[in-house]
């Protein structure tokens, strides 16, 4: 046979390996367990939160900022809160990239939506981390 | 006449067209929450004018409606864990479907009560 390799019609060009080669990331597996697990832990954290907040005590009409003061005064609901915001912003942030990825068709759409996202993300949870972190009773 | 294997149109494919409308909702509700309880590091004025404003009887009536956004994808949520991961879930995911919308109902009826309270009483000078 001639080694010289002709063009027919049965030689297709390296099947199933032109966009992905060998590195396939477990990173959508890894994606899809986080929302389970971090669900799981939001149903008490948030469902916990909007009892608290909408419900006991008075609701939503005694919150001001000498409650939050007293609230955060306690370390307990400053780890609450604090993994609240972790987890909602991951799980939510990972559902509109979902989200994105099923709607925008263009890549560029794509692509600048999720940077915009991510940046959204990103602001919202340092900025609410420094919130809890640095939060003063005393100010003003 | 086979049934059960048509997902469009089905509660499968409008429990999760639910689950995507409540949970963007309540994602751009949270980034909005953050935003408005970073004024407690502006000063405690900044704070409780903005808060003043979740106390009015629109905004406690979109506090409802953020609830039961919260509540749906909750419930909904731990009913396609069971799917995925029970062995059984497959089989009862339409009985769970009702199980989730009876449990929403039975929960918030009186959540809706006790949330509008204070806006009902102060609308309706209830001093009974």
């Amino acid at each position: 046979m001639s080694t010289t390799a002709q063009p027919g019609p049965v030689s297709i060009p390296a099947p199933r390996s032109s966009t992905r080669t060998g590195q396939r990331s477990n990173f959508e597996l890894y994606s899809w367990l986080f929302m389970r697990i971090s669900g799981i832990v939001l149903i008490f954290l948030v469902l916990g939160h909007l009892v608290i907040m909408n419900l006991l005590d008075g609701g939503v009409q005694r919150i001001n900022f000498a409650f939050v003061a007293g609230r955060w005064s306690s370390p307990f609901w400053q780890v609450w809160d604090l993994m609240m915001l972790w987890l909602a912003m991951l799980h939510g942030t990972n559902g509109m990239r979902t989200i994105i990825n099923d709607y925008a068709e263009r890549d560029q759409t794509r692509f600048w939506l999720k940077m915009l996202l991510y940046l959204a993300a990103a602001f919202t949870i340092i900025l609410g981390t420094l919130v809890i972190f640095t939060f003063d009773p005393n100010i003003g | 006449m086979s049934v059960g294997t048509l997902y469009r149109g089905g509660e499968g494919m409008w429990t999760w067209v639910l689950h995507r409308i409540t949970g963007v909702s309540v994602f751009f509700f949270l980034l909005v929450h953050v935003l408005d309880t970073a004024l407690v590091r502006v000063s405690p004025e900044a704070y409780d004018l903005v808060i003043a404003s979740y106390k009015t009887p629109i905004v406690n009536l979109l506090e409802v409606g953020l609830v039961g956004a919260v509540l749906y994808h909750a419930l909904n949520g731990l009913r396609v864990i069971l799917v995925d991961f029970w062995a059984k879930g497959p089989r009862y995911q339409r009985q769970m479907t009702w199980s989730i919308a009876a449990v929403w109902i039975v929960l918030m009826l009186p959540g809706t009560y006790f949330m509008l309270l204070h806006t009902i009483q102060a609308m309706f000078g209830s001093t009974a």
